[in-house]
């Protein structure tokens, strides 16, 4: 169930991010959150629900906007990107959705072409064909390709989704709660997915999640988000051979639900 | 004298006052920018020329059937409705004359554009509230395409070149209703029906009317996607929104026929 080390490049930090503050009016999300995401590294970002794990992954990507604090992807300045520049940037952090954000209106295959035609719009037809077929291929799902979307069962969806996000290849991913609301076995093959796409693609990964499953399965390294700020952090040992009491009651709730 | 301070009661309202001031404003701001976005993308590349005519024909053709069955009825009922007026002074035959004036000047774009504020504004709210809601929006943003560009533009496009489209239609299905009706009480032939019809309509009328329709078709595409790509998250932002569309752009509409027919009423 532990994962396998990979080749990580600690020289090379892909995602830094320094006193990140958010806040929704006077909730104050996070506190100050310091991160750095290595080259080749699956980092797992721990902590309960409501804590501001979705909202740092949406920050990343520029979907939201930081009250204060840096944050540098591939070497960019998110806050200080232009449009355009923001757009070159995201064809290379794919994002996994929770809740997978299939187009409902577009079938397997739509849903598929439409980030490659709209990014690459000098692609012939086999060429979309082959990309289609080969992500497909990947996530294990090439007989779903003329499916809609509400045919599809949880965890089809959610790798349609990684699918989608894989067909630009790019160099960072960001699963927002990969295996919410899946049952225990398609948890386990959505943890081996990731793992794949790690060692296929070569990417970097942050992955957000409150199943210590799928934290130990995954994560190179883990981060426990608590009160706003990492308070912990390395291996699954490390994070919770502790004696504070959030990070027991955490780790209690989840083996015993 | 001492001024006298405000009760509980009174600052209470008056910060009520003042929250609904400022979401106001920043609304104010928001359509400035949103509309603002919208021109910028429009004429910048890429264009998608697929998506319009496909929320072309989603505007278009599948509203014919509602729009066919409206603009006959509303044809028909408006003569027979009228015919005792004319009748009490012996103009019966011109009936063709004002039939054409009320449709062509008013009726055709205002009930298009009321019909399709139901029926398309309505779809194109609750579409883009729950494909906000269901973080497909954010899905297209982080897929470095641009969602407001393929949803946005296509659907606000589509709506301004299909309303006048359907405004004429429903001219000449008006028309048509008017006439069976004409033909059964007066047995009037349809080219006398159309030589009276027409004979005082200008080329200032069938302008305007077009005119007209674009303008309610734009606001029924900007208004409605305005309120689904801003809603409020969850469920019910859906529902909200596909009602704000409907709400806010009729009114818009009404609005707006104020305003155009005073313009043309100073053009005649």
């Amino acid at each position: 169930m532990e994962k396998k080390a990979s080749p990580i490049n600690r020289e090379n930090a892909v995602i830094s991010i320094r006193d990140l503050k958010k806040s929704f009016g006077s909730l104050h999300v996070l506190r100050g959150v310091d991160l750095n995401l290595y080259q080749g590294e699956n980092l797992v970002v721990l902590g309960r629900s409501g804590t501001g794990k979705s909202v740092l992954i949406k920050i990343i990507s520029g979907l939201l906007h930081p009250d204060s604090g840096e944050v540098n992807v591939l070497g960019l300045s998110v806050g200080s990107l232009s449009d355009r520049e923001l757009l070159q940037l995201r064809l290379k952090v794919g994002f996994s959705f929770q809740n997978s954000a299939l187009y409902d209106s577009m079938t397997v295959r739509e849903n598929l072409e439409f980030p490659l035609v709209r990014n690459y719009r000098n692609l012939t037809r086999k060429e979309i064909d082959l990309a289609v077929e080969d992500v497909l291929d990947g996530v294990g799902l090439s007989q779903a390709i003329n499916q809609m979307p509400s045919e599809l069962s949880g965890g089809q969806r959610k790798r349609i989704g990684i699918a989608r996000t894989l067909i630009l290849r790019p160099e960072i991913m960001l699963y927002d709660e990969p295996t919410a609301g899946l049952d225990p076995i398609t948890c386990i093959d959505i943890n081996n997915l990731i793992n794949e796409v790690q060692e296929k693609y070569n990417t970097s990964a942050i992955i957000i999640t409150h199943d210590l499953t799928c934290a130990k399965m995954t994560g190179d390294r883990i981060m426990m988000l608590l009160d706003g700020r990492f308070e912990r952090q390395g291996t699954f040992e490390q994070v919770f051979d502790t004696d504070d009491e959030r990070v027991k009651t955490f780790y209690n709730y989840n083996f015993t639900d | 004298m001492a001024q006298k301070s405000d009760t509980p009661a009174d600052s209470s309202r008056k910060y009520v006052v003042g929250r609904k001031l400022d979401a106001l404003f920043l609304d104010l701001y928001k359509i400035n920018r949103f509309l603002g976005r919208f021109f910028k993308e429009l004429v910048l590349p890429p264009y998608e020329f697929k998506e319009i005519v496909k929320q072309c024909y989603e505007v278009g053709y599948k509203s014919l059937p509602l729009i066919s069955m409206t603009g006959f009825i509303t044809g028909l009922v408006f003569t027979k409705q009228s015919r005792p007026s004319l009748a009490e002074f012996g103009a019966t035959s011109w009936l063709p004359n004002l039939i054409a004036i009320a449709i062509i000047r008013a009726l055709a774009p205002l009930v298009t554009a009321l019909i399709a504020a139901g029926k398309v504004g309505s779809n194109i709210g609750a579409e883009l509230g729950s494909m906000n809601v269901t973080e497909q929006i954010d899905a297209m943003e982080v897929s470095a395409t641009n969602p407001f560009k393929f949803l946005v533009v296509t659907r606000v496009l589509a709506t301004t070149i299909m309303i006048p489209v359907l405004a004429m239609y429903t001219g000449f299905v008006g028309m048509l209703g008017s006439f069976i009706n004409i033909n059964q009480m007066e047995q009037t032939s349809l080219p006398t029906f159309f030589v009276g019809a027409f004979s005082s309509i200008t080329f200032l009328d069938i302008f305007s009317s077009v005119f007209k329709a674009t303008v309610f078709g734009f606001t029924i595409g900007a208004v409605s996607c305005y309120k689904g790509y801003y809603s409020s998250k969850g469920t019910e932002g859906v529902g909200k929104a596909a009602n704000a569309a409907v709400v806010t752009s009729m009114f818009l509409i009404f609005i707006e026929e104020i305003l155009v027919v005073q313009v043309v009423a100073a053009l005649r």
